[in-house]
């Protein structure tokens, strides 16, 4: 008999912790068989965020390390600098990435760190209980915006890979969602692509995933699936924002170099000796 | 943190020398050779030590007095094939030094006062999940922006609360440019050692000070860690780094076992400097630069035929409470000097436990003490003891009282 | 030689004050007495005053900080006026007459005014009144042989710049035969 489908070897034996129709089992997987098929569970290391998935640390069998709130790109920094042979991935939700850690994610992405950034996004805090985060929608109703965010008080959700796509350090910065066996497939891709980028050291990488959480959104696993497509996915469009290999470039320094020299604005030394000048254009 | 005041002292400005760019003191001249006496700055004789401990990953951040231990290390890792990085803050480079640490690489941090605030939680972190490191302080006045001299108000932070939590840290007290030097060489091998963070706590005197150092060999070999999340390659056990126990008793079990360790260190590890205390009346407690005024105090009050001597704690935690309490059997009073308004004097009375009177001078927000203000409060003491001045109270705030 | 001699110097930012410290300081470490350096840091550097202080002792150094200076070297006004109550009675004050237009009264030390911005720019070593005012402080206290001040001044000169090393010598030798 042959098997077709079995459990990663990148995960361990551990029972996810994760409630019923919540996206985190899906794409643990999706990385755990990621890891399996390019054959980098010796020379991965994780990095477990403070949220749902804080405990991401029991699931993966390369080794972990667990961080602070928002410090997982900072973690990441410091391994990924002491070990410059390993692959390091941080796995972050929304408020982890877009709100207390949104220093690190910047840094890292313009430091293009060669990182693999996998970003939970479901605009809720799920672990606390379901308060506002920074990426909840206008007039989505939390726990801490009872009569949905107000953006004239709470602002505005943050598109991080849109955000993200404008650094120079960024090697890919794609967006997927996991609610349809196609859309899987698609996520499937785009993990594997960014350990593969990584692997070639081309630059920062980040998959966010457009996830659900029906628990703190108060909606059944089908009734989610269905908010996600109706709300979130229309805000968070699915696509690739940054490709540096699709656009042509071998790296992310040569896709930043491209950058610059199409930049609209002269370069203000080049008529220096000419005019004498060049104070600013 | 804030990078207020661009450091321009770095170095002996080179106006005799017109056109010599600013040659970052000896960070060119580094001296491979060990044994070579030469001049160095306290925050560079930090960082060349580091480099000898086997320190391979370097993460700051621009503060005054601290900056020329970021800007050595910007010169000199690269040559040593390691990683000098600015951070994008204090709080990113603590947790690059955790990450790094828990990789099994000897990793530091250095700041100020207002940075190290910033570091409290990563330092937290690295107690919680048994992670070696070094963190280096170099006070300034504070509390909030405070100033940029010298001080040092942060001895109740490193000594008791760095961070959230039941732990502790090994805390070093430099009083030299050499110590400087050797605590920071020291620092990487208690960490190690005992799989925790080590401050070394200095200031900003004795990191823009220059002395003669001779520099410590470079370590020849490095602890094995098999406990590093380093990929495991397929021939180990995975590892975690980690600081989570949900179970009230799992977390309980292991913060008693951390504390066991504490124990340990605490019976091995207290280290004093002690200067005329054997028949000492009064006997000066005093740390770091402080300490050397106290000493040049000591020496004055012998001159006036006050029998005065200084116990000098090395170690800041485990603090040597074994010196104080020998000291209780021979000594009458003791007079603790710090540069801030009383904090080490509380464990020195805490040690003592009113078997003797345990008096206080301090200058704080910067203001160094001087050796004849130490020297007058001997005084007063002494007076006080004798029955002399009944005025003579127990605590004398220079300048603020 | 005295037990300990303790050294202000201070001026402008720019003036070459930590490098005339340090040159003594490199001359104690060769003498391998105990020397200690210690500037002012901070905001005063930019276009301020700037201080040094140098001790050599032949003990221990308690505090490195100089409040009773047995030498202060003033290269500019405010400098002078800040500093000079503080010399020890007998001591020695060296100051550039050039920088400086007005000498608080003090009958009880040695103040020396000496013109070294333009002695230096005379003899064609504009920038090193510094060194100048420091041949002086040898004369002066003998804090070290001639040639240990030397050899420190060849250690200070980075070897890229081995050029302003005759330079130096001279503004040396101008100060201490002025």
């Amino acid at each position: 008999m042959t098997t077709v489908f079995k459990r990663p070897a990148a995960l361990t034996d551990r029972q996810f912790s994760y409630c019923p129709g919540c996206s985190h089992g899906i794409v643990h997987r999706l990385i755990a068989e990621a890891i399996d098929e390019l054959g980098i569970e010796g020379k991965a290391v994780g990095i477990a965020p403070v949220g749902c998935s804080v405990f991401a640390y029991e699931f993966f069998s390369c080794d972990m390390v667990q961080a602070a709130h928002g410090r997982a790109p900072a973690v990441a920094t410091g391994i990924k600098r002491a070990v410059p042979g390993s692959i390091v991935f941080s796995y972050q939700g929304d408020g982890d990435l877009a709100s207390i850690g949104m220093a690190e994610t910047i840094h890292v992405a313009s430091r293009g760190e060669k990182i693999t950034v996998i970003f939970i996004n479901n605009a809720i805090y799920g672990m606390t209980g379901g308060q506002m985060a920074p990426t909840t929608l206008p007039g989505q109703v939390t726990q801490t915006s009872p009569l949905g965010r107000d953006v004239e008080i709470a602002g505005y959700p943050i598109r991080i890979c849109e955000l993200l796509s404008t650094l120079d350090g960024v090697a890919l910065a794609e967006r997927v969602s996991v609610d349809t066996p196609r859309n899987i497939r698609t996520a499937k891709k785009a993990v594997k692509k960014a350990f593969e980028y990584q692997a070639e050291g081309l630059g920062y990488t980040i998959v966010e995933v457009v996830s659900t959480c029906p628990t703190n959104w108060g909606l059944s696993p089908v009734e989610a699936l269905g908010w996600l497509n109706e709300n979130l996915l229309p805000y968070y469009p699915p696509g690739v924002y940054r490709d540096v290999k699709a656009e042509g470039f071998a790296n992310a320094a040569e896709a930043s170099a491209a950058r610059l020299a199409a930049s609209s604005v002269a370069d203000p030394t080049a008529g220096k000796d000419a005019e004498g000048g060049g104070c600013n254009g | 943190m804030t990078p207020d005041t661009p450091n321009t002292a770095g170095t002996p400005d080179t106006a005799g020398t017109p056109g010599t760019p600013n040659t970052a003191g000896a960070a060119g001249a580094a001296p491979d050779t060990a044994g070579e006496k030469v001049l160095m700055k306290g925050n560079e004789a930090i960082a060349e030590a580091a480099i000898r401990a086997g320190c391979r990953c370097f993460f700051g951040y621009p503060i005054t007095p601290q900056t020329e231990v970021a800007a050595y290390m910007s010169k000199r890792m690269p040559k040593e094939g390691g990683t000098y990085l600015q951070a994008e803050s204090e709080v990113a480079a603590i947790n690059m030094v955790y990450g790094a640490a828990s990789a099994g690489v000897r990793a530091m941090t250095s700041s100020s006062s207002p940075g190290v605030s910033l570091k409290s939680e990563g330092i937290s972190y690295m107690a919680g999940s048994d992670l070696p490191g070094v963190i280096v302080n170099i006070q300034r006045g504070g509390p909030g922006l405070g100033g940029i001299q010298p001080s040092q108000a942060d001895y109740w932070q490193a000594t008791k609360a760095i961070g959230h939590g039941d732990f502790h840290m090994i805390v070093l007290a430099p009083s030299t440019v050499q110590e400087m030097a050797d605590s920071v060489f020291d620092a990487f091998d208690l960490a190690d050692k005992y799989r925790t963070p080590v401050m070394v706590l200095a200031d900003g005197m004795l990191g823009q000070m220059m002395e003669p150092v001779v520099m410590p060999g470079r370590i020849a070999e490095l602890p094995d860690k098999p406990w590093a999340t380093n990929g495991h390659k397929g021939k180990r056990e995975r590892t975690v780094a980690n600081s989570l126990y949900l179970v009230p008793e799992e977390l309980e079990r292991r913060n008693v076992e951390r504390f066991d360790r504490y124990n340990a260190i605490r019976a091995t590890e207290q280290r004093v400097e002690q200067y005329l205390v054997e028949d000492a009346e009064i006997v000066l407690v005093a740390f770091g630069a402080c300490a050397r005024i106290a000493r040049s105090a000591v020496g004055k009050a012998r001159e006036k035929g006050i029998k005065a001597g200084l116990i000098r704690p090395v170690t800041l935690w485990p603090f040597p409470a074994d010196a104080i309490d020998a000291a209780v059997r021979s000594a009458t009073a003791f007079l603790t000097v710090e540069m801030n308004m009383g904090q080490m004097v509380e464990d020195v009375r805490l040690v003592v436990d009113g078997r003797r009177t345990v008096g206080f001078f301090g200058r704080t927000g910067g203001v160094i003490p001087t050796p004849a203000e130490v020297l007058d409060a001997i005084e007063r003491m002494d007076r006080g003891m004798s029955g002399d001045d009944c005025s003579a109270e127990p605590e004398h705030m220079g300048g603020a009282r | 030689m005295a037990d300990q001699l303790n050294v202000l110097l201070a001026g402008f930012g720019g003036q070459g004050i930590l490098f005339a410290g340090k040159l003594i300081a490199e001359a104690g470490l060769i003498d391998g007495r105990e020397i200690s350096w210690l500037p002012s840091y901070g905001p005063e550097m930019r276009g301020g005053t700037a201080n040094c202080s140098v001790c050599l002792s032949d003990e221990p150094i308690g505090s490195p900080l100089v409040l009773e200076p047995d030498v202060l070297v003033a290269m500019n006004q405010p400098s002078l006026d800040k500093f000079i109550g503080q010399v020890v009675p007998g001591g020695t004050v060296i100051l550039d007459s050039v920088m400086i237009a007005t000498v608080p009264e003090r009958d009880d030390v040695t103040i020396i005014e000496l013109p070294a911005t333009r002695l230096a720019e005379d003899a064609g070593l504009k920038g090193l009144a510094n060194v100048v005012l420091l041949g002086r402080v040898l004369k002066e206290t003998g804090f070290c042989a001639a040639e240990t001040l030397d050899k420190a001044l060849q250690k200070s000169v980075s070897p890229k710049r081995q050029h302003l090393l005759e330079p130096n010598r001279k503004a040396l030798s101008l100060g201490a035969g002025g």
